[in-house]
């Protein structure tokens, strides 16, 4: 079939078949999802959003954890694909008769799945689901570890806005210790050349982190360099993007955290505060918002924000994703 | 190096293309309507090339549009992956005369895939298409309405479209195949 293809044609380098984190993703990796989904956010923008790309592929999303946007987003980005989309609910499903994590993997594999798409509370899980299928498995989030898919739609979002990401200052307000998402665009940010500050009360932010430089013996993962700021104010001097992650309530609950009003009060991105940052600094956040709490509401729907621009991109983003897996050399 | 034989020079790649803009605004009975759509990467410097000469000779600027058929090649799984590159059509097709424009037309799957993103962008009055060179070997009942060339040859055979805005220089050629 040759003649369908124009002489010379670039190649798209995402040869991997999950997409567990970004830690392992180098910088050609990350600008080939981007371009492709430079592509995918055309169909977006259609009168009649659908492609027959995917047509006879099935994508499962198997949500441990609820989830609004992500589910929803995958779903969506698989429909306009073409590709069949199923989604399987834990709460309605043999997870609730006792049946492991493996097991539900296999079977969702033997009716054909070509993706797996996993949210669970675990940290690891999309990594066993991994281990055990032949099929590609996407982690939609697993603990406090790793949101991939999240990460690349920040990162196209300010490489979208702000034409680049290389050099910039981004600056991660909030519960660090427990963020998949802060976590996964940490890699992301420094594969692609960012400088990040990750900023929040002592208590969110990770023991050791950044690794302890000159300790005799440390063993320990490579991490990117990042800088860590308790002081809010501080952090975001000359910041060109701004990331706020959402505070959970269980914090104050266990002891983390004295209570929601004083975290607002030291830590909440408002409009002073933004005057900090750089004229024309991004406000992301990854959703869902407790607006007053990390975030003020007219930030959070402000000139600055970019926030409902997440959500489109992901729907982008996660096509391309799907695009890459799903076409892969076998 | 694979030994090659030229089968249009610059200068007939020019005076093909004059023809073929001739033939389209003949065929249509003017511009009106019109939209030229190239399919990535050379059916696009070369759908400019015909806006351009109607314009010289018609007074008239016809859009172009860019077509990436990557995401309805019926060989995705087949290849290693293609690189998405986007469509670009700047206008509404529905109700227009869209030109379907490409460098080489072979089995015709290029063009049946052209045909179903285009339908997905509009509803056309009509499609039409014009291929540089006609190679032959179709596999799908495809058949251009306006060809520079045709080029009966064997499977074994390549054919080489080398334009200006890609290549660096104008040229098509006929080489045997690596394969």
């Amino acid at each position: 079939m040759r003649a369908v293809l124009p002489q010379k044609e670039p190649r798209a380098v995402l040869p991997r078949r999950h997409i567990l984190d970004l830690d392992d993703f180098s910088r050609e990796e990350i600008e080939a999802v981007f371009r492709t989904t430079d592509g995918m956010k055309e169909i977006l923008n259609r009168q009649i959003k659908k492609v027959p790309t995917l047509r006879g592929k099935t994508v499962l999303t198997l949500f441990y954890e609820p989830s609004t946007r992500t589910r929803v987003s995958f779903e969506q980005a698989g429909k306009i694909l073409g590709a069949d989309v199923i989604n399987v609910t834990t709460s309605t499903s043999s997870v609730v008769k006792g049946e492991s994590l493996v097991d539900t993997g296999r079977t969702l594999q033997a009716v054909r799945a070509d993706v797996i798409v996993i949210r669970h509370s675990s940290a690891g899980a999309p990594y066993l689901l991994a281990q055990h299928l032949a099929c590609s498995v996407v982690n939609a989030g697993d603990g406090a570890h790793a949101h991939p898919t999240q990460a690349l739609l920040d990162l196209y979002t300010i490489r979208e806005k702000l034409g680049h990401i290389e050099g910039l200052k981004v600056v991660i307000v909030g519960d660090i210790l427990y963020s998949r998402v802060a976590r996964s665009n940490l890699w992301g940010l420094s594969a692609m050349g960012a400088s990040v500050v990750l900023c929040g009360p002592p208590p969110l932010l990770p023991a050791g982190f950044p690794p302890p430089a000159g300790v005799e013996g440390f063993v320990g993962p490579t991490l990117p360099p990042v800088t860590v700021e308790t002081d809010i104010d501080r952090a975001l001097d000359g910041a060109d993007v701004v990331m706020a992650l959402r505070i959970q309530h269980e914090r104050t609950k266990g002891g983390l955290l004295p209570s929601v009003t004083e975290y607002a009060r030291r830590y909440q991105v408002t409009v002073e505060r933004m005057k900090r940052a750089k004229p024309g600094a991004l406000v992301l956040h990854p959703g869902p918002m407790n607006e007053g709490v990390e975030i003020s509401p007219d930030v959070a729907h402000g000139a600055q924000s970019v926030i409902q621009e997440q959500v489109t991109n992901g729907v982008a983003v996660r096509m391309a994703v799907l695009y890459l897996l799903c076409t892969r050399e076998a | 190096m694979p030994a090659e034989k030229v089968l249009l020079t610059a200068d007939d790649i020019r005076r093909v293309l004059t023809r073929i803009a001739h033939e389209v605004v003949e065929r249509n009975h003017g511009v009106e309507g019109l939209v030229f759509v190239g399919l990535l990467t050379r059916g696009v410097p070369l759908a400019r090339r015909l806006a351009e000469r109607i314009r010289e000779f018609e007074g008239a600027a016809v859009p172009v549009g860019a077509l990436d058929i990557t995401l309805y090649r019926d060989d995705l799984s087949a290849r290693p992956q293609p690189v998405v590159r986007g469509t670009d059509v700047p206008v509404d097709l529905a109700d227009k005369r869209v030109i379907l424009v490409d460098d080489v037309l072979f089995t015709g799957r290029s063009i049946r895939a052209a045909m179903d993103a285009v339908m997905d962008l509009g509803r056309p009055q009509s499609v039409q298409l014009a291929v540089l060179v006609d190679r032959g070997h179709r596999e799908l009942p495809v058949r251009p309405d306006y060809v520079g060339k045709n080029v009966p040859s064997s499977r074994t055979e390549d054919i080489q479209v080398r334009l200006k805005e890609v290549d660096g220089k104008d040229e098509v050629v006929l080489t045997r195949s690596e394969e």
